[in-house]
């Protein structure tokens, strides 16, 4: 049953990512201008020029180009960069590690501290506690990543240094990235968390395990986070792409090497090429997110599996 | 046939007489809201009240810290940073809310007529508006930067399309909802038409929880303006917003960053300010479980 759910969660993948390729395609052909222009080096002649058309295929129709385009793509060719000079596939294949290794622990810390966190608060008696937790939700799930990251780089690593202030040397250089990243999803999950926990305490099976005598740990360990979990690991589903898009915003203030500064660079440069190559990866790894979420989502919840098959 | 702003206003002013009321009824209401409204007049009339031009260059004072007479400094230009931060609040509020406004009557257009209507038209909607949800809003900024080039238009697409889902999902959840009430029913059966039944009876009825969530966004809104303006990708020099101005600090980080602490704060500050408002709204209206079903 799981494994048909798999299998079709993941058949769901294809119009997904054709439609997206489609969008991604398009971005060349909507920009205003001659797609040439924006690919051509200033100062090239009129035979580079018909060159490049016939090198991208320009004078083939629309869908000729397309379907050349993505096809180039599974061979690996994502074309060659405009302002670097080199193949995009090779850019990709530099940057894409750095943001995975961030975006891999910025979601274990959210989800681990965010879990911990929600779990205090609900569980607490102390109202300052829950004021706290309440107050950090909201701060985190508001205040902008890129300036909470300007933030940490004044005080952590310009005031007191104990961290780079940039780059991506050592593993020290990861801390403030993922401390940046993770406040806004320390904030989701507690928060998540923290409803969920609220809403299962009220249900009539844990009036009778604490009739029937089991301590309090027991039940919050054994009865309550299980069933919590359900909703958590929804809008981690749901939100993995979200934190991947934090990672975009946090690695250009850390100036660290990856696919989100990868594509704001050369967004600034109107380097086409990189442009598509590092937006369909980064949706890429989106939908491959949200395929983990769901799945997992799947394992968890038998209704959602016989549902959705 | 009453239009549908006939509808809408009549809807927005039984909505605004009790709740809003209601909503600063509390203390946090209160200050949030005062807030608000002090942040709204400040961009109104940010001609009058700012203390220096926003744009005019004084390099002999460049980068000075916070004092007399520039309360908040300058920048590496000499730029009054309090004057830009109050002209910023133009550029932020009305590019964040005519975006979410945008987003808002489209989003409740779909999401009535998915829900209304059913069938193959509501599968093809919420499948593509559920794509977009799971793509992080700066993924969708990015690419409408891409398609657009940089600026406050395509900020505003970026915004209006990245929100869209929210709106979408929740006018049809609660469409699909009221359609099982026994008035609707009954409307059905005395020959009302389906234009009749979604402008008179549905839409009146699922409007609240919508503008709420709406007012909600535009701190979201906010906060990909200026993160967009912080890539330099959104509001272009020498227009004067949030982002725009950190992102020219950062080349003096170390040497004067109020010039990066102060718009930040004013972001932050307002964004928490949206909602806190957004959660006291929530409460007078007692829609919570409404927004959240969806």
């Amino acid at each position: 049953m799981l494994l048909r759910y798999i299998f079709f969660r993941a058949l769901m993948l294809i119009p997904v990512s054709i439609s997206i390729s489609v969008v991604i395609f398009m971005i060349v052909h909507l920009i205003p201008g001659d797609p040439i222009d924006n690919l051509i080096r200033v100062g090239s002649s009129p035979s580079d020029r018909a060159a490049l058309v016939v090198k991208y295929g320009l004078d083939q129709s629309i869908f000729v180009q397309y379907f050349r385009w993505v096809g180039a793509m599974f061979h690996g060719d994502f074309g060659t960069a405009i302002v670097l000079r080199r193949p995009v596939a090779d850019l990709i294949a530099q940057n894409l590690p750095y943001s995975l290794t961030l975006g891999a622990f910025a979601f274990a810390f959210s989800s681990i501290v965010g879990i911990i966190l929600g779990t205090i608060s609900a569980t607490t008696r102390s109202k300052v506690v829950q004021q706290f937790v309440r107050g950090f939700i909201l701060l985190g799930s508001t205040v902008p990543g890129f300036w909470l990251a300007l933030l940490m780089i004044l005080f952590f690593a310009v005031q007191l240094q104990w961290f780079p202030v940039s780059g991506a040397r050592g593993w020290d250089s990861l801390v403030l990235p993922v401390l940046t990243i993770g406040f806004g999803g320390v904030a989701l999950v507690a928060r998540v968390t923290r409803v969920a926990l609220l809403d299962v305490r009220r249900e009539d099976f844990v009036v009778l395990l604490h009739a029937k005598g089991l301590s309090s740990a027991a039940i919050l360990f054994r009865h309550l986070l299980p069933h919590a979990m359900l909703p958590v690991v929804t809008i981690l589903a749901l939100r993995i792409g979200w934190i991947l898009g934090g990672a975009v915003t946090v690695e250009f203030v850390f100036a660290r090497p990856g696919l989100g500064s990868l594509l704001i660079r050369a967004l600034g440069q109107r380097d086409y090429p990189v442009v598509q190559g590092s937006l369909l990866m980064l949706a890429l790894a989106v939908m491959l997110g949200t395929l983990i979420g769901d799945v997992a989502q799947a394992m968890m919840d038998p209704r959602i599996r016989e549902a959705k098959t | 046939m009453t239009s549908t702003t006939g509808v809408a206003s009549r809807a927005m002013a039984g909505f605004g007489k009790s709740a809003l009321g209601r909503a600063f009824g509390s203390w946090l209401g209160k200050i949030a809201g005062g807030f608000l409204i002090l942040l709204l007049l400040m961009a109104i009339f940010a001609p009058w009240i700012t203390p220096f031009d926003y744009a005019a260059q004084d390099l002999m004072n460049g980068n000075t810290p916070p004092a007399w007479p520039h309360l908040l400094g300058t920048d590496r230009f000499g730029r009054d940073v309090l004057s830009r931060v109050i002209y910023g609040a133009r550029t932020s509020l009305s590019v964040s809310a005519t975006a979410i406004a945008i987003s808002v009557s489209v989003g409740m257009t779909l999401g009535a007529a998915a829900g209304y209507f059913g069938g193959l038209f509501e599968r093809v909607v919420m499948t593509v508006v559920d794509l977009t949800w799971s793509f992080p809003d700066i993924l969708i900024a990015l690419i409408f930067v891409a398609i657009i080039g940089p600026g406050l238009t395509s900020t505003m697409f970026a915004i209006a399309i990245a929100y869209l889902a929210q709106f979408t999902r929740l006018t049809r959840a609660q469409i699909v909802q009221l359609k099982r009430e026994t008035f609707i029913e009954a409307t059905i059966n005395l020959g009302a038409r389906p234009s009749h039944i979604l402008l008179r009876h549905l839409l009146p009825n699922a409007i609240a929880p919508v503008i709420v969530v709406g007012m909600l966004a535009i701190g979201d809104g906010i906060v990909l303006e200026a993160t967009l303006g912080f890539f330099g990708l959104g509001a272009q020099p020498p227009t004067p917003s949030w982002g725009a101005m950190m992102s020219s600090g950062t080349a003096q980080l170390f040497l004067s960053p109020w010039v990066i602490i102060f718009p930040g704060v004013v972001v932050a500050v307002t964004v928490v300010a949206v909602n806190l408002f957004g959660d006291e709204l929530i409460r007078a209206l007692d829609i919570r479980d409404r927004i959240r079903g969806a």
